[in-house]
């Protein structure tokens, strides 16, 4: 059994004109458990649409989003909350670090609505992304590579089976993002998570074994 | 330890809103306390009052001036009676004790009371006399002096020190007389109002050159301590109802509690604008957190996309305009204390009846739960807001 599956999704906004605007229709997508499948899309492909579906942060209007065996098409928006915090991580491509927050406390939030807090899990995951030294400093006392990897730590500080990355390199220079990328994917591989990630970046998609086409699973894509 | 870490996070973000909003808390929490204590406080501190007599007998006039001028020390004598008067009263049965007072003279503002050194005989409280705590009373027909306490303090005046009486209730440095006095006593602390006086023998106001010839067999009233507090209404129906010459002010408790019966619309307006303070500052902490949602928004949806419920971000928005309210409600009893000392002080100087701004209250624990409460309501409509936060919207834009 795949660990996400998902049929027949759609998602639609309302449009300026008053009617409707479907920006996700995937008839199909499967992701198998600890798998790493890079998504590639342009601007305007709805993938961080989709990507908010499958965590659960929006709901679909129509369609099947199953994940580790769980249907949350039909869950409760604290339903799919509890799902997210326990469930996925996800890495956004501005980081989205709380800036009043120290690194080790950005990680601490990111387990403490699903699994409870763990400091000394904390303390690990930001060692193992090389800021052990930095556990106190704020976001704003990191550079952008550094603020980068403690969205990682944080991503996978509820022992996530899902990691989604939307365009996670999108804010580095060219040489922090292929030492990030790295990290991110043998970060999830330690943890035993798959990866889900969506780039438009050439040399990033070329990085994985596993690349398709956003907007031919898409059929809403533009 | 979450949510605790969300408010706490929020407070210091946004210092400078949660001090100012606090400190309006503070104001009008330490001002609502503070109203409510010096209210009652002086009301039952005014009505339990009576400096260790049961009622006054003066010249006709109305009861509340003669208590205010014979027990309180304030106010104007409505005139002057006849020494006879004193005799009579004195000798009434149901009379444990009289004791005849004259007024007319000061020093420096502090009123000089002639009396007879029975003074020293009267319990102002059960088992406290009117004790001399330095050197020793005066001597009828002598040019000594006792000072109470607080006049003594604030005249500087000490056993063995001389003073010259000026004429009047109020000081006016022209109307010195020529009369030198000693002080040959300091009261010990009563907190009545007997501690502002400078008390001298009877006969020293009476013969003050020049006062009035006749007022040498004249008094200004007569405190009376009855065998029995009931044995008043007696003497009321006799000097109120049968004659028309006197008053007998009885009980004085009641005399002052119809002054505070008067003025009891004040009291009313002052608890009105206290209750307005608070609404205004719990008004306050509505706007502040309301005005800062939209700079919180992208917090809220990052906290969402963590998995924090949308109650829990509910629970942290009430929880953070409770707590600036108690960050506010503490300082309140600073300001509670300054306000209620400052009072305290005034009234003692005014009038020298205590109050104790330390002494318990009910108002000092309902008044700040009333705060924190309302102020956790206040932080519901914000809340609400945050409820509503779109999480998609606010966390990256849509591609």
């Amino acid at each position: 059994m795949p660990l996400l599956e998902i049929i027949q999704l759609k998602k639609s906004y309302a449009a300026p004109d008053g009617g409707t605007h479907t920006v996700v229709d995937v008839p199909e997508f499967k992701l198998e458990a600890q798998a790493q499948v890079a998504l590639s899309g342009e601007s305007g492909s709805g993938k961080t649409t989709f990507l908010n579906l499958i965590a659960g942060i929006l709901a679909p209007d129509a369609g099947s989003i199953k994940l580790n065996g769980l249907e949350l098409a039909g869950l409760r928006e604290s339903a799919r909350d509890r799902v997210r915090a326990t469930t996925i991580g996800y890495i956004f491509q501005t980081f989205n670090l709380l800036q009043g927050y120290t690194a080790l406390e950005n990680v601490l939030l990111g387990m403490s609505f699903g699994p409870g807090e763990d400091r000394e899990l904390a303390k690990a995951l930001l060692k193992r992304v090389g800021l052990d030294a930095k556990l106190n400093h704020l976001p704003r006392q990191l550079s952008t590579g550094q603020q980068q990897r403690v969205a990682v730590a944080r991503a996978l500080a509820n022992r996530p089976k899902l990691v989604l990355a939307d365009e996670p390199t999108g804010n580095l220079d060219h040489a922090n993002a292929g030492e990030s990328l790295k990290l991110i994917r043998e970060a999830c591989r330690e943890n035993g998570a798959a990866l889900l990630l969506v780039s438009h970046d050439r040399e990033v998609l070329g990085q994985f074994e596993s690349v398709q086409q956003l907007g031919i699973l898409n059929r809403a894509a533009k | 330890m979450t949510l605790p870490l969300i408010v706490a996070k929020s407070l210091r973000q946004h210092l400078l809103s949660t001090v100012v909003t606090a400190a309006s808390i503070a104001l009008a929490g330490g001002l609502l306390m503070a109203v409510w204590v010096v209210k009652t406080q002086s009301n039952d501190a005014f009505t339990k009052q009576n400096a260790g007599f049961d009622a006054v007998l003066g010249a006709r006039s109305a009861k509340l001036q003669l208590v205010l001028n014979a027990i309180f020390h304030l106010e104007a004598s409505p005139g002057n009676l006849p020494w006879t008067d004193y005799e009579d009263i004195a000798k009434n049965a149901a009379v444990a004790l009289a004791l005849p007072i004259a007024v007319g003279d000061n020093y420096h503002g502090y009123r000089l009371v002639g009396t007879t050194t029975n003074l020293f005989a009267v319990e102002h409280a059960p088992g406290r006399k009117y004790r001399v705590a330095e050197g020793e009373p005066f001597a009828a027909g002598y040019m000594e002096a006792v000072l109470g306490s607080f006049a003594a303090r604030q005249l500087k005046l000490k056993v063995g020190d001389k003073f010259h009486p000026y004429h009047g209730l109020n000081f006016d440095e022209k109307q010195k007389h020529e009369e030198l006095y000693v002080v040959t006593g300091i009261l010990e602390p009563s907190n009545t109002p007997a501690d502002r006086v400078i008390w001298i023998p009877l006969e020293g106001i009476q013969n003050m050159k020049g006062h009035d010839a006749k007022s040498a067999a004249e008094i200004s009233a007569v405190l009376v301590k009855l065998k029995n507090p009931i044995a008043g209404r007696g003497l009321e129906l006799m000097y109120n109802k049968q004659g028309n010459r006197l008053t007998f002010a009885w009980p004085i408790a009641q005399v002052v509690a119809e002054l505070f019966g008067k003025i009891a619309w004040f009291d009313r307006v002052l608890e009105l604008v206290a209750w307005l303070v608070a609404a205004v500052a719990t008004g306050s902490v509505l706007a502040s957190i309301y005005n800062s949602m939209n700079e919180r928004r992208r917090d809220i949806a990052i906290l969402r996309a963590l998995g924090a419920r949308a109650h829990t971000i509910f629970l942290a928005v009430v929880l953070e305009c409770a707590a600036i309210a108690v960050l506010g409600m503490v300082a309140a009893f600073a300001v509670y204390l300054g306000i209620t000392t400052v009072a305290a002080g005034i009234i003692r100087a005014e009038t020298g009846v205590v109050l104790e701004p330390l002494a318990w209250h009910p108002i000092l624990a309902w008044a700040p739960a009333a705060m924190i409460g309302l102020s956790a309501l206040a932080g519901v409509i914000p809340a609400v807001k945050a409820y509503r936060t779109n999480v998609a919207e606010n966390l990256v834009p849509v591609s």
